[in-house]
This record gives C-alpha cells, structure tokens and sequence, in this order.
C-alpha cells in the first residue's frame, strides 16, 4: 500500500503528486524533467515536501499536517539509484551486508543467500565494484537495497545507464525479485515498453502534475496521454494466458477476452498471465477478412473513437472484445476506406512486431 | 663521514618525535574543520577559512610570538591549561610540537578538504537510505573515501614539522636536548665558529629525511588510491 500526495518546490520546479495504490509495481511515468526523480527522494526521505503525507503500508514516513517526517535511515525504504552508487572502498560483499547489519535481527525478513540466489551475485561478493560490469553493479545495488529489509523498493531508472541486452536481462532480475519477495516496488521510467512490462498501477507525471493514475492496459492506451506517452511509442497493453506452444515453429499463443494472439516464443507455462504490447504502428486495418496474407494474427475488431486527425496520420482506439487496442493508420487510408466510429474492422497484427521486450510474466 | 654521533642522535630522535606528536594531535582537529569547511554553510565561514590558512601567509615568527603570548606562562591558555591539567607549552618540546602543528596545519586542512570535496555526496545520501546514522555515514563513508587525503595532509605537515624553525625558536627557544630541532641544531652550528662541518653532516641528515618522507608520502598515497580501483 502506497499513499502520496505532496506538494515540494525546488527552485521554481512545483511538484505535485497524489496517487494511492495497493499494485505490487507502481510504474513513475514521465519524460526527463517531469519531476519522476524529485517524487522518488521525497518518497525516500532525501529531500523535504512543503506538504502532504506520504504513508507506506500504514506507516507514516511524512506528514507535514502531524508534524512527522521520519529521517531516512529509520523509512526503510530501499532505493536504488541510476549510476548504482556503490561503496568504491568495500567488496560487493560489504556493499551486500551495509545495510543488513544496521537492522536489528527481529526486522529482518529478507535473507542474504535468497537474495544473492535470485540476482545471481555468488561469483561477485569478492569482487571491488570498480571491477563490474553496468548490470553488474545494477544487480549489486538492488541486493544491497534488499538486504536493508524495505518496507518499499524504489527503482530509479535502473536501465538508463545500460546498453540493450543488459536491459532485458536486468528486467528478467526485477520480475523475479517482485515474485520472490513481495516487496512492493516503484519503479521510475521513460520507457512504455518497461513500464508496460513490469507496472501494475501506472503514474504520469508532467512538468510535476499527476497526470494520470491507474491500470496501466487503461492509462497507457488512452488516446488523450498520448502525448505524454510518446508519439513512437503509442500502443497498448493486453493481459493475456498462454494458451499453447507451437514448439515446431517456436510460436506462443496467448488467449485474451477478445481473441487470441500468435507471438514468437514466450518462456512461460501454460496456464501463465503474460503481459503482450502491441505498438499502435504495428496494426494494420481490414474491412473485409483477409486471405492470403503472412500475418498471423487478424482480430475482430470494433472502431471506438479517433484521434488527432490533422496530421499524416490517425490514430484510432479498437475494442476487441474487453480489451482495448490502438491502431496507427494514415489519414488517407482513413478516408479512402471510410473508416468511422462503431464500424466492425478486422485488425491485422504480425506475429514478428512482438519482441522479448513486448512480452513479459504479468 | 662516520655514524651519527650520540648526539646527532639524540637531534634526530627529538626531531621525529616533535614532528610525530604536532601530526597526532592535529589530524583529528584538521579532519574535523575540514569536514566542517567542506560540507556546512554558516555565518563566518570565510573567517574560519582564513583563520586556518594564517600560518601559511603570516611570517613564522609572528605565529611564533602569538604562540607565546597565548600559551606563555603568564598566557591566558597557557597558566589555564597549567592550572587545570599540568600542561605546560613554553620552553618545552610540546611547545616545539604546537607550533609545528599550528605551522602545518593548513597543508593539512587544504589536502583533506580537497579529498572531501571529490567524494560524491550521494553515495552519503545512499548510505543514509540503508540505515547509517550521521555518525556512521562519515565514519564508513566519508572518512574511508577522504582517506588518499588525509595521508597527503598528514605527511606534508609531518614535512613542515621536521623544518619548522622560525615559529618554534620564538615560542620555545633553542634549548638543547629540550626543544633543539633540527634546524635549530644547524642554525646553531652556523652560529658558532668552526661549526660548519657539524652544521654539514646535519644539512645531510635533514635532506636524507626529508626524501624519505616525500618517498613514503608518495607511496602510501599511491596506496591509498589504489585501494579503490585495484583490480
């Protein structure tokens, strides 16, 4: 359980948060600058807010009404920083055990081996941090987070400073450590495919306002957030089952209210929750049912509402079935198929636009 | 030229042990301003910087006579601390020690601070989110990280302290056996006829000593740098 809601300046920078959730991943969406960083060190007691309250789990951290404001050292909440920020001088053993040692033994509910099992650290702890690789040291800050027994993990943008592969692999790392631990998490990001991947509960942020909060299928399909979710990045989120493997052409089917989609191979059971994204460019629109064509997956498919219809292109909301999907077309494909609302479409979706980023455990 | 004799010996020994002392007991206060002087922001702070960097631009002998007249006999601090715990300064090798810890204070001050200024503060701030208190943020942060500093700050002052001539003989004068330093020993030498021999040998000892302590400053900073990156 998270409750914020705070008002902070810095400089002429206003930031001003209100959500409340009991998601287990809370994603902080926002473009750099949008106050995603400044919300995280309020939340971990690092700077200061003029007003409000902040309360995790019916502990209350801050709150300016009742004069609370719990230094934090004593928050427990577990932050881990962009660049890492490990202790140059110790191994990442010491790093490891920094913050165990200063919990008493009764707080402690998280041990040493798990966590060095489930990120995979054994053959680092002698290590200095100056001898680790970018992921490397991510995976050492989030343990060492752990190990301080949080009550609230904070993730500041913990990809940022990787390159791509690294990215994917730390990702796999946050999924396992959120199912091993049950440690409610916060993660801050720019990026829709990470967020949609990992968040339950989806915040945007803009220039310090609250823009947005809730399920992140609704708050990062919706049309009017689109300009702060991102032109390239426009799409959708489907919550999904693995229905079956195709194991002879490595393909995953996923079953959803509304259909089902073929997708390159998903590591997951059947009978698993899998998240898919579908990018609005990725979906093509049929009036009539398609033959002869390589695309896998052609859903049924009605036109809710459209949007932003001056430019080269128009995006346009689907409902399939209960879940809800965006579609990128041009203008002129618009008009020369006289697409209009409540119209019943066929939407078209390649198997090979979904990639390991797209698809992740729910 | 033969061995040192009884002495030189003796010249030698009280020399290292002044400059020894004056470096224990200024280190702590110097870590002290200088985490002060680094990391706070208060009214006067300019003041205090000047205060610390005194030594390094006033002439030695005012130190020296100012020394005297706090910590004389008759001082305000000096028939105080002579009253209340029995120490007395003047004419004495601990005089020679504070004003050689006085004298190299700043160099001190300057090299730690410059340690302190290079340590990123967040990782303070990441410490605090742990769980460490002030306390134990600076003793298992901060002070580790200052660490290539504080060496450089304690050589180069225990440097000073083995040259440190003018503020001592206006404080302590030049007692033989008591406050006669090195350099007070050749200045005496030189002084006396016939003398130069003697004041020789000394001037090849002080050089001897000097290049031994720039070596190990060197070396020990070396090592405490390396203790980061060391792969």
């Amino acid at each position: 359980m998270i409750d914020v809601d705070i008002e902070q300046a810095a400089g002429d920078f206003l930031l001003r948060a209100k959500f409340a959730t009991e998601a287990p991943v809370v994603g902080l969406f926002g473009r750099s600058g949008a106050g995603k960083t400044s919300l995280v060190n309020a939340i971990a007691g690092v700077t200061t807010p003029r007003r409000g309250h902040i309360r995790v789990d019916d502990v209350t951290l801050f709150d300016s009404a009742k004069r609370v404001d719990v230094p934090p050292r004593a928050r427990r909440v577990g932050y881990v920083f962009q660049d890492a920020l490990l202790f140059p001088h110790m191994s990442v053993e010491a790093n490891l055990h920094y913050g165990l040692r200063l919990r008493p033994a009764a707080s402690r509910y998280i041990e040493p081996r798990r966590v060095i099992d489930v990120l995979g650290l054994e053959a680092l702890v002698d290590r200095k941090p100056g001898t680790l690789s970018g992921g490397e040291r991510q995976r050492v800050a989030i343990g060492r987070a752990l190990l301080a027994q949080p009550r609230l993990l904070l993730l500041d943008e913990p990809l940022a400073s990787l390159d791509v592969p690294r990215r994917t692999e730390i990702l796999d790392y946050v999924e396992r450590l959120r199912d091993e631990f049950h440690v409610p998490i916060v993660y801050v990001s720019h990026s829709v495919p990470e967020i949609t991947r990992l968040a339950d509960t989806v915040v945007i942020l803009s220039h310090g306002e609250c823009l947005a909060v809730g399920d992140v299928d609704d708050v990062m399909g919706r049309l009017d957030l689109k300009p702060h979710t991102g032109r390239y990045e426009a799409g959708s989120v489907i919550e999904t089952v693995v229905a079956g493997h195709d194991t002879a052409f490595a393909l995953t089917t996923l079953r959803f209210p509304g259909g089902e989609l073929t997708v390159p191979q998903v590591d997951a059971k059947i009978g698993e929750r899998v998240r898919a994204r579908v990018r609005a460019r990725d979906i093509s629109l049929a009036t009539e049912r398609p033959a002869g064509v390589s695309i896998l997956n052609v859903l049924d498919a009605r036109i809710v509402a459209f949007a932003d219809e001056t430019g080269p292109v128009v995006d346009l909301e689907l409902a399939v079935g209960e879940a809800r999907l965006i579609a990128r077309v041009t203008r002129r494909s618009r008009v020369r198929l006289a697409l209009r609302e409540n119209q019943d479409v066929y939407a078209l979706i390649k198997a090979v636009s979904f990639d390991q980023r797209s698809t992740g455990y729910a | 030229m033969t061995a040192l004799t009884a002495e030189e010996i003796g010249i030698l020994l009280l020399s290292l042990r002044v400059a020894f002392v004056s470096v224990v007991f200024s280190l702590p206060v110097a870590i002290l301003v200088a985490y002060v002087l680094a990391r706070t922001d208060f009214a006067g702070k300019t003041l205090v910087d000047a205060l610390v960097h005194l030594p390094l631009v006033l002439p030695p002998v005012v130190v020296g006579f100012a020394l005297l007249v706090l910590f004389g006999k008759r001082g305000p601090l000096g028939s105080w601390l002579n009253e209340w715990f029995g120490i007395v300064f003047a004419f004495r090798w601990t005089g020679a020690a504070l004003a050689s810890a006085i004298m190299g204070f700043p160099l001190m001050v300057r090299a730690i601070r410059l340690s302190i200024d290079a340590i990123d503060r967040r990782l303070e701030t990441a410490a605090r989110t742990l769980g460490a208190s002030s306390v134990w943020v600076f003793a298992s942060i901060t002070l580790p990280l200052a660490l290539p500093g504080i060496v450089t700050g304690a050589l180069l002052s225990f440097a000073r302290a083995l040259g440190e001539f003018g503020a001592t003989i206006t404080f302590v004068s030049n007692i033989p056996g008591e406050t006669e330093t090195l350099p007070l020993a050749i200045y005496t030498f030189t002084q006396v006829p016939g003398g130069d021999s003697q004041a020789l040998r000394l001037s090849i000892l002080a050089v001897v000593l000097s290049v031994v302590a720039l070596v190990a400053s060197e070396w020990l900073t070396r090592r405490a740098h390396g203790q980061h990156d060391r792969r």
